[in-house]
């Protein structure tokens, strides 16, 4: 084995790169591969702490100009009022537009009808899916990462969707090196992952590291709720508790902020970023294990969502 | 190395360095069980995933949890009980974040272990103890040669169904390190395990003392992720220009790109590909910070002394070291699509940030990986997981680079211009690196002809 090099030889020279710089600089280069090779593109964002690191990125990728891209919300009606109010005052302090689809629209006009377990989450897909090709976006930035889930270990970085926004994973373009493909025919979109790669420690430390502001509900509080399926839910005016379901008030936090109806906040004294990180760090579970009603519905739930549409 | 089972404070988790590496082997070497192993000891997989796994493997009438389940995500891969895709896995020790690209080890998935090991800078080839090299091994080998994964371990696996034996291990050792350098491997590190039992996975081993070497995860730790890079050329793909236009900006005009090799400094003297106008490089932005220096792979903006005419597509590389700039390119590509590659087609090539139209010319030979890489000259067409040489026209210049010095600027995709499918990863250049000179002559003894 003449070409094994001793193990104590080896090591980084000056120019390694810390992990999350590595991410980051992957991040943004995707940024820019979609500013460059896309008319018309649009980045999800709820005000949730994946889309807020999306977007810082995308200030960084490309400042000192503005981010050449709008915004979307798709609104399901039952959001966390600390999460709107942040998403709106980010939208204004950086000059930016936001598009706001609702489910609720939908529902009041007999488009969409509202499902006997109250989930608003799979009810997204429709107004998502007409709000891209109402204004022709053409690739659509979503915070998904692989790490979330078993079927999104095997979406690529650039996915591509046909005009009903179907996702086929026997179909998925191969992806090498940095090269990604976004070519795709009229109606058809791109959706785009730059936090593929991160994980949700990641995103923790991107956050604590670049000071980025975060609705207060993902640090520990005092909150009303009641346990539902294994997990805290708010109670509110969407349709929690029913019968039979005692309301207590727990010191909580959220780990992921989707629908009230089907996002659950997990035990929690952790106030700082700092205590934040090193809960997740000791975690036994996963986030969307611990909190998300919507994926413990069967054992392909994501995939299922992910081949109607879904972000 | 207790490393692993400590709890890792904020300092030390945002101090780490990534590694992504591709494993490759079929779930009869035990590829899966590695992959638990290393995610299940380094605390990566999370107790609601083995409850999930414990109760489908329960579903199916398996007594003890499929570790394969964690990776095979897709609703036809469990039912089939094949890994359709390469899937990426992560974890993370006190020293490391590491990406892992998962790839199915079945022959006709070249294509998946192509795009495992186009990102990775290692590679995990596992062979089972019992039967050695095989044909499998050896096209996991020439693969990461292909691709030029820096570094490549070899896994011998289920040393405890040979005794632990030395000779065992040191005879598979010997095959494949021979085979793989004089493929032009520049590194390869062999290691005896047992996946199931856990010896040298994560923790040293104590059945077999008469291994020195590091562990699986001690090797994933410390394999170094960077290199000395002023000893290669810069390369800087334009991206996409940045012009505020702003009253606070008015003239700001950059260049916004990721480096793909190498380093630059402000004052470095620079060319623009492919027009080959010159300038001087008169400040870095690192986004947010003014800096310098700055090297591969950070995303950057770079500033010029002179207003050119600069745009997407562009490359800006060191005057004096910058890469010839041509419409013909001769490389070595995987095919990746169903619909065969043929003479005279007319196909969109992207290369870094540039795609250009193009032809294929000549189809001059198609590689067997698994036959001592027989040469089939002249093949009709190159189908998919084919591995061959290719004779391109481009429509435009290009500056491309050499794979085998630069991987991202000697790398290219084919498109199908009607549809947007991509049909074909290339790679400049000819297909396998010189052996190291200790090696030296095996390749002319075998008759090749590059």
């Amino acid at each position: 084995m003449t070409t094994t090099v001793t193990h104590a030889e080896q090591k980084d020279s000056p120019y390694a790169l810390t992990h999350l710089d590595a991410l980051e600089s992957e991040a943004v280069h995707i940024f820019r591969e979609v500013a460059g090779e896309f008319e018309r593109p649009v980045v999800l964002f709820s005000g949730g702490k994946d889309s807020i690191v999306m977007l810082h990125l995308a200030l960084k990728a490309f400042a000192p100009a503005a981010v050449p891209f709008s915004l979307l919300h798709v609104d399901t009606g039952h959001n966390f009022p600390e999460v709107l109010d942040l998403r709106d005052r980010t939208v204004a302090e950086h000059g930016l537009r936001l598009h706001v689809a609702k489910v609720q629209d939908y529902i009041d006009d007999g488009r969409l009808r509202e499902r006997p377990d109250g989930l608003r989450n799979p009810l997204q897909t429709v107004p998502l899916t007409e709000a891209i090709s109402a204004h022709r976006f053409d690739a659509v930035f979503g915070g998904g990462r692989r790490d979330e889930e078993k079927a999104r270990a095997k979406e690529r970085v650039f996915s591509l969707r046909d005009e009903f926004s179907q996702w086929d994973p026997r179909r998925q373009r191969p992806e090498l090196w940095q090269l990604y493909n976004g070519r795709h025919a009229p109606g058809e979109h791109v959706r785009v992952f730059p936090l593929s790669n991160w994980t949700e420690l990641d995103v923790w430390q991107y956050i604590a590291r670049e000071g980025i502001e975060l609705p207060e509900i993902y640090f520990a509080h005092e909150r009303e709720v009641f346990s539902r399926d294994g997990m805290w839910l708010t109670a509110g005016e969407w349709g929690g508790p029913k019968d039979g379901e005692p309301v207590e008030t727990r010191t909580v936090r959220y780990r992921t902020v989707g629908d009230m109806s089907c996002t659950g906040a997990v035990d929690s004294e952790a106030t700082t970023l700092e205590s934040v990180i090193t809960e997740i760090a000791a975690s036994r579970l996963t986030e969307r294990g611990a909190t998300r009603a919507d994926d413990k519905m069967s054992e392909a739930a994501m995939e299922d969502r992910k081949r109607e549409g879904y972000f | 190395m207790t490393s692993t089972t400590s709890p890792l404070t904020a300092e030390e988790l945002s101090a780490t360095t990534l590694l992504r590496f591709a494993t490759a082997g079929s779930v009869d070497d035990g590829k899966s069980t590695l992959v638990g192993r290393l995610l299940h000891d380094s605390k990566s997989v999370l107790s609601d995933q083995l409850e999930a796994v414990e109760r489908a493997s329960l579903g199916r009438g398996q007594e003890t949890p499929d570790l394969a389940l964690l990776t095979d995500g897709l609703r036809a891969e469990r039912e089939q009980g094949i890994t359709i895709d390469v899937a990426y896995r992560y974890f993370a020790t006190a020293r490391r974040r590491f990406i892992l690209a998962d790839t199915p080890g079945h022959v006709q998935y070249t294509r998946n272990m192509v795009t495992g090991a186009s990102t990775a800078e290692l590679a995990v080839v596992l062979v089972d103890a019992r039967n050695g090299v095989v044909e499998q091994t050896r096209r996991h080998a020439a693969v990461a040669a292909l691709l030029r994964v820096p570094h490549v371990v070899l896994a011998v696996n289920k040393m405890d169904l040979v005794d632990y034996a030395e000779p065992v291990f040191a005879a598979i050792a010997e095959e494949f390190t021979s085979y793989a350098a004089s493929l032009g491997v520049p590194e390869i590190t062999a290691i005896p395990i047992s996946a199931l039992a856990g010896d040298n996975v994560v923790e040293p081993s104590a059945n077999m003392d008469w291994y020195g070497g590091p562990t699986v995860l001690e090797h994933l730790e410390t394999v170094p992720v960077s290199h000395d890079l002023t000893g290669c050329p810069a390369r800087f793909p334009v991206q996409y220009v940045i012009r505020p236009q702003t009253a606070e900006h008015p003239d700001y005009r950059g260049y916004a790109g990721q480096i793909a090799s190498g380093l630059l400094r402000v004052g470095d003297p620079v060319t623009v590909l492919p027009s080959g106008r010159t300038t001087t490089i008169s400040g870095i932005d690192a986004l947010g910070r003014s800096v310098h220096t700055a090297w591969a792979p950070q995303s950057v903006t770079v500033l010029l002394a002179d207003d050119l005419d600069v745009s997407r597509g562009d490359l800006i590389a060191p005057t004096g070291s910058a890469p010839a700039v041509t419409q013909d390119v001769r490389a070595t590509v995987c095919h990746l699509h169903e619909r065969p590659l043929r003479i005279g087609e007319r196909v969109l090539l992207k290369h870094a940030t540039r795609t250009v139209k193009a032809i294929v010319k000549a189809l001059p030979y198609r590689i067997d990986l698994s036959h001592g890489l027989a040469h089939d000259n002249d093949p009709a067409a190159l189908e998919v997981n084919d591995i061959g040489a290719v004779q391109l026209r481009t429509a435009e210049p290009l500056p491309i680079d050499a794979y085998a010095d630069s991987r991202l600027t000697g790398a290219f995709l084919l498109i199908d211009p009607a549809d947007g499918t991509t049909l074909t990863a290339g790679m400049a250049g000819e297909a396998f690196a010189e052996p190291p000179s200790a090696a030296g002559g095996a390749a002319g003894d075998e008759g090749w002809d590059f």
